[in-house]
């Protein structure tokens, strides 16, 4: 037992205006998740519903067990894209309680225009469907899609993470043994069709759900057939003629009810692999932690104080305490779920990275899940560390990353700069989830730091060839720099593009760990071969 | 005294005679018909004898039966209890022929008052006051008329063997006399096989007054006091109390010594009760005696300190009356509410069904419940759906009146309807506690009594909802416990959501309407919206069926108590019933099924339907048979046979349009 305590007074003022601040910005997620909420907007929702149609979050609402949690994704996709009106990419995707089982589920929101699938869209159904692959959970298709959007389709058709690959994965998903359902509730053409046609078992809705490869305006341009798209491809024409669906549902929340049956019936026990514990509520408040971070991002902190706000009764064993400080390691539980926590606490110097790299590869041999607390504004630059060989020294981290086969949480709680982000575990390195706070960044470097590189270069060039510049000139070129790396740093440009599973309350952070790692074993954890290290 | 005595009875009345048995040292045998087999009084007695089926005039009311079980069993006396043969002479004689004691009066003092009009001649001889009427015996409608004529209107006509307010007509004047008459001599004939009728002055607001009286055989006799017995409904009574509220000392006597009398009169042993009418002015008339233990007995055990039921067995074994009348007084005050599994609005129609819940209120020394049914027991259609008697005592009127309307709302029955709010509504009325009595209360304020079953109020919806919510959370965690993964916050049933809210809808069947209440998952709480408005609920469960819950502020206990998709929810006595609406339940008879095609190749072996023929969906239409298999052919939905294209015999293709049925406008 090693509980940690915290040197902060919730009564100071410092805390308090933390705490403003991070409400602040709280606020605003909130504010913006309940417009995404919207979907197309009230008229569009209202003829929507006026159809005897459910939205989209009310159709997982039904889906779903009972009161159960429901950790949506990317609920800020597509987020100032497209100009600005396709609230969550036209698509609602999430992990979600059915039947007992946790499953993934894929809703369209055809109130959003038509729930055509925009480049995000797919990319967002795509990584719902790899959060599956990775954690062996079930899919669960709410179709109600006009298909690819047509003015976009070179960014949505032709290549190899785009519309296509949907198929692709369903049908070597239900080859891994993981179940693929869906719920025709709307249309389902062209392409489209094929999500009903390449899963286990589909249910459609009578008058609402249609399957076809052309709808009756391509059919009629054919072949000169009229047909109406009930007649073409309703649920009679599926269940009764074509077998295309399996069950068939008199409305939307008769055809929930079915799925439910059928998650139900699909005989899977879960198993976790990990020896689990009582779990115990943190000693300190987890709301506490909007107080422990600086509003100000450049002053330091300690980590452990957002660690003792997360992790089950406060409790950290710490790994290697003395030596490489700027990197915090050690072993607690969340919910119950042993865990390893590496974050950070300063720059990265080769000692942290070792001192990182070592720990992971614990992890990995003992089948520990790991979590990033990642707030790295890089690893340590000058002639000093380069000949201390701190590049093998990050390798050996980011190497140990890269490996780790059991389930990896990364949380982007400050910022994410340069190779920081390889070691720490950023999207490139395949965490199960990936989630930022409000108050992150995310860029290749900081915007100053970019600015005074390119000026730097720029002041370089131009004086070799003689000539002078200004420096409310350097100025004028340096400002839309920082300005572009605010902008493309912000969470919100970030969770537009997928960058991250969603942007989170970090009062929530217990929560939505404690849901992942409980999704993530689902899956075995498997063992690890690491490639080699640099000596 | 007795080793050994039967009890001829059931319900409440078997399991009272057996308590002071038991008390007593004597063993006790029940008999019982094959609907009370499990019955509580029958699991009460050391032994029990099947006696009959279940109707009473095969198993109750068969005196031989019963008296060869006292024979066989070795019982030396024989309770009759009250109802069914206890005012049954014939019965009486029958045991004391088979040397069997019968806990009762001697068989001529029953048949003494057993015809109402020998009664009134027999209380006129010995100076008992009579109401103004007549008891002859010329039965022509023109001398009943002139009778009445004589008595003065108002008149009541009652069936001279009668009972229970049948044959009973109340005639406000000459003209509508005959008709009256007509009626109530058809009632009496059904009813009794004695079409006779007696004549009386109506009293305008008459109380129902009684006197306990008991005799022994060594020539003592004395009363226990009187008890108002003045709140009825269709003359059978509901509440009834002791003292008589209000009753001057002078006339407590007068009536008690004229009891006495009467009793002294037709040569009674053991416990009766002399029936009066009080009038508004004091005077007082006799109308009946019962020659047996009377059901509002515990009033009187309460107010005196004595047990009616040792003074019986007492006075059957021949001993002495227990005490002198000096040594009797009346201490306190004491009610008795008759619960019953009744339906006030529908004109007190008995509620036939399983008590799934059944939970008095505690007895004490203020609170006493006899009691024949326990949980899981039915309310059958074979006798008395009398529940419990709830009987309450209090050192002044006011005080039992509270304890009274305490323990009504404390009492618990699901399964029937029963007549606990009713009860409840008359402890609460003004007149009632006012003691402004008279056998009419009921009816002049039935509109304040009996209220219809509204709409289910905002809190109890609340409760409702409340209730499903920590339940499916109690089942949540009970299954998380049993799962490889129990500490997973997947089990959670609070409603999470990322950066956002949720809710959860529960829909309500109330009476036959879907009510529709969205719960907003709050930290800690629920914000519900309600047909009355927005209200914050929290709470917890206690115990089984309990919730306690904060309904915005206010403190409600409820008990709620489940059968099936049925709720009820028992608010301060008063029970709701809503029915969980249950998708899941109605769905499957929904979808589609059923075509008019062939659904292969076959021979049409019988057609089921003829044109014009309204068809629902399901409805077989025809059978075919292919494959040396039946396969009928039902309607995929409602609708109207226009044609039948194919007679039996007939070879169809798959595919082959088999019956056509006319287009119906389909809803929405």
């Amino acid at each position: 037992m090693s509980v940690l305590d915290t040197t902060l007074d919730p009564q100071s003022a410092d805390f308090r205006r933390n705490a403003g601040s991070m409400g602040t910005l709280v606020s605003d997620l909130r504010a913006k998740v309940a417009t995404v909420e919207l979907g197309g907007g009230e008229r569009a929702c209202t003829r929507h519903t006026e159809r005897g149609k459910l939205l989209p979050r009310e159709r997982v609402r039904q889906l779903l067990d009972v009161g159960t949690p429901f950790l949506e994704l990317s609920q800020l996709a597509a987020h100032g894209m497209y100009g600005g009106d396709v609230a969550a990419a036209g698509i609602v995707t999430g992990i979600g309680r059915v039947s007992g089982r946790e499953c993934v589920v894929v809703a369209n929101d055809a109130t959003v225009k038509g729930g055509s699938y925009f480049p995000i869209t797919v990319k967002k159904h795509l990584r719902a469907q790899e959060i599956a692959a990775q954690n062996r959970l079930p899919c669960i298709y709410l179709v109600d899609s006009g298909g690819a959007n047509l003015p976009s389709q070179d960014e949505v058709f032709p290549d190899r993470e785009h519309f296509g690959r949907i198929f692709f994965n369903q049908a070597n998903l239900s080859a891994a043994g993981i179940p693929q359902i869906s719920v025709v509730m709307g249309s389902c053409t062209a392409g489209g069709a094929y999500v009903p046609a390449m899963s286990d078992e589909s249910i459609i809705v009578r008058k609402q759900g249609t399957i076809f490869l052309a709808g009756p305006p391509l059919v009629k341009a054919a072949t000169g057939e009229v047909v109406s798209a009930e007649d073409l491809g309703g649920a009679d024409v599926h269940s009764r003629t074509s077998g295309v669906t399996d069950h068939y549902a008199t409305d939307d929340a008769h055809a929930l009810r079915i799925a439910r049956r059928i998650v139900g019936n699909l005989n899977h026990v879960k198993r976790p692999q990990v020896e689990l514990r009582q779990p115990a509520e943190p000693l300190l408040d987890p709301s506490g932690i909007h107080g422990v971070v600086p509003a100000d991002a450049r002053k330091p902190y300690d980590v452990r104080e957002v660690i003792a706000r997360v992790v089950d009764g406060s409790d950290l064993d710490e790994f290697k305490r003395l030596y490489g400080t700027t990197l915090v390691c050690g072993f607690a539980h969340v919910h119950g779920y042993p865990v390893g926590i590496v974050a950070n606490n300063g720059i990265l110097f080769s000692e942290s990275a070792l001192k990182g790299a070592h720990f992971i590869q614990l992890c990995a041999q003992r089948g520990i899940p790991l979590v990033f607390l990642q707030n790295i504004t890089g690893f340590m630059v000058g002639s000093k560390y380069e000949a201390g060989g701190i590049a093998k020294d990050g390798a050996k981290m980011v190497t140990a990353v890269a490996c780790a086969r059991v389930p990896k949480f990364t949380f982007i709680i400050g910022g994410s700069f340069g190779a920081g982000n390889y070691g720490m575990c950023g999207r490139a390195y395949s965490p199960r989830f990936l989630w930022m706070w409000p108050n992150a960044r995310i860029s290749v470097m900081g915007g100053e730091q970019a600015a005074s590189v390119l000026g730097q270069v720029k002041r370089d060039a131009m004086e070799a060839r003689g000539e002078t510049w200004p420096r409310e000139e350097e100025e004028r070129f340096k400002a839309p720099i920082r300005e572009q790396y605010e902008t493309q740093g912000h969470p919100y440009y970030a969770s537009a593009r997928l960058w991250d599973d969603g942007i989170i309350d970090p009062a929530q952070t217990r929560t939505v760990l404690g849901l992942g790692i409980s999704a993530a074993l689902n899956a075995p954890v498997e063992p690890t071969t690491f490639g080699v290290f640099r000596m | 005294m007795f080793d050994k005595i039967l009890v001829a009875n059931r319900g409440e009345i078997a399991c009272r005679v057996i308590r002071t048995a038991q008390r007593m040292g004597i063993r006790t045998v029940a008999v019982f018909s094959d609907a009370d087999e499990g019955a509580r009084h029958v699991a009460m007695a050391d032994e029990a004898y099947r006696i009959g089926p279940a109707p009473a005039r095969e198993s109750y009311l068969r005196a031989d039966a019963i008296v060869e079980v006292a024979v066989k069993s070795g019982a030396q006396a024989v309770h009759p209890g009250y109802g069914f043969l206890s005012e049954n002479a014939g019965f009486a004689e029958a045991c004391a022929a088979a040397g069997v004691t019968f806990i009762g009066p001697p068989p001529a003092a029953i048949r003494a008052m057993g015809s109402k009009s020998a009664a009134k001649r027999i209380m006129a001889e010995a100076g008992v006051p009579l109401v103004p009427g007549y008891h002859g015996e010329d039965q022509s409608p023109d001398r009943l008329l002139g009778e009445a004529e004589r008595i003065g209107w108002p008149v009541l006509v009652k069936a001279t063997a009668g009972g229970g307010g049948k044959g009973m007509r109340a005639v406000p004047d000459a003209a509508s006399f005959l008709a009256a008459l007509a009626g109530a001599k058809r009632e009496a004939l059904s009813a009794f096989g004695d079409d006779r009728v007696l004549l009386e002055r109506y009293l305008a607001r008459p109380r129902h007054v009684e006197v306990q009286v008991f005799a022994d055989t060594l020539g003592g006799a004395v009363h226990l006091f009187e008890r108002d017995c003045s709140i009825q409904r269709r003359h059978q009574k509901v509440l009834e109390e002791a003292p008589a509220p209000g009753l001057a000392a002078a006339t407590r006597a007068a009536m008690g010594r004229a009891a006495v009398a009467a009793a002294r009169a037709i040569g009674y042993v053991g416990a009766g009760t002399v029936e009066f009418l009080l009038d508004e002015d004091g005077s007082f008339y006799f109308m009946e005696m019962n020659t047996r233990l009377q059901v509002e007995h515990p009033v009187t055990e309460m107010i005196t300190g004595q047990d009616l039921v040792e003074w019986q067995l007492r006075v059957a074994a021949g001993e002495p009356l227990p005490a002198t009348q000096e040594a009797l007084s009346i201490t306190g005050h004491a009610i008795e509410a008759r619960v019953y599994a009744e339906d006030p609005s529908r004109e007190f129609l008995p509620s036939i069904g399983r008590l799934d819940h059944l939970r008095p209120p505690r007895e004490s020394t203020h609170v006493r419940i006899d009691t024949g049914v326990r949980e899981g027991d039915e309310v059958s259609i074979h006798y008395d759906p009398m529940i419990a008697k709830l009987v309450v005592w209090d050192t002044s009127r006011a005080a039992a009146v509270r304890r009274l309307r305490t323990a009504l709302g404390e009492y618990q029955v699901v399964g029937v309807t029963t007549n606990l709010a009713f009860l409840g509504a008359v402890a609460a009325h003004p007149a009632y506690q006012a003691a402004d009595l008279d056998t009419r209360f009921i009816d002049r304020h039935r509109a304040d009594l009996i209220g219809e079953p509204g709409a289910a109020s905002d809190t109890v919806l609340a409760v409702a909802c409340l209730d499903e919510i920590l339940r499916r959370t109690a089942d949540a965690e009970r299954t998380a416990r049993a799962s490889a993964d129990p500490h997973s916050p997947w089990n959670r049933t609070d409603g999470w959501r990322l950066n956002a809210d949720s809710h959860h809808v529960f829909t309500f069947v109330d009476d036959g309407k879907l009510v529709r209440v969205v719960v907003h998952h709050r930290p800690g709480s629920m914000l519900l919206d309600l047909p009355g408005g927005k209200v914050e609920v929290r709470g917890s469960r206690n115990g089984l069926d309990e919730v306690v819950a904060d309904v915005g502020g206010a403190r409600v206990r409820a008990t709620v108590v489940r059968s099936g998709a049925d709720r009820v929810i028992m608010i301060h006595g008063r029970g709701h019933r809503l029915a969980l609406h249950d998708p899941d339940a109605a769905e499957e008879r929904d979808v589609g099924g059923g075509s008019l095609v062939a659904p292969m190749p076959g021979k049409v072996v019988v057609v089921l339907v003829e044109v014009g023929v309204e068809v629902k969906k399901g409805a077989p239409l025809l059978v075919l048979e292919a494959m040396k298999m039946e396969h009928t052919v039902v309607s995929p939905r409602d609708g109207k046979v226009s044609a039948v294209h194919f007679a039996p015999g007939a070879i169809v293709p798959e595919g082959a349009q088999l019956v056509a049925l006319e287009q119906v406008p389909e809803e929405g």
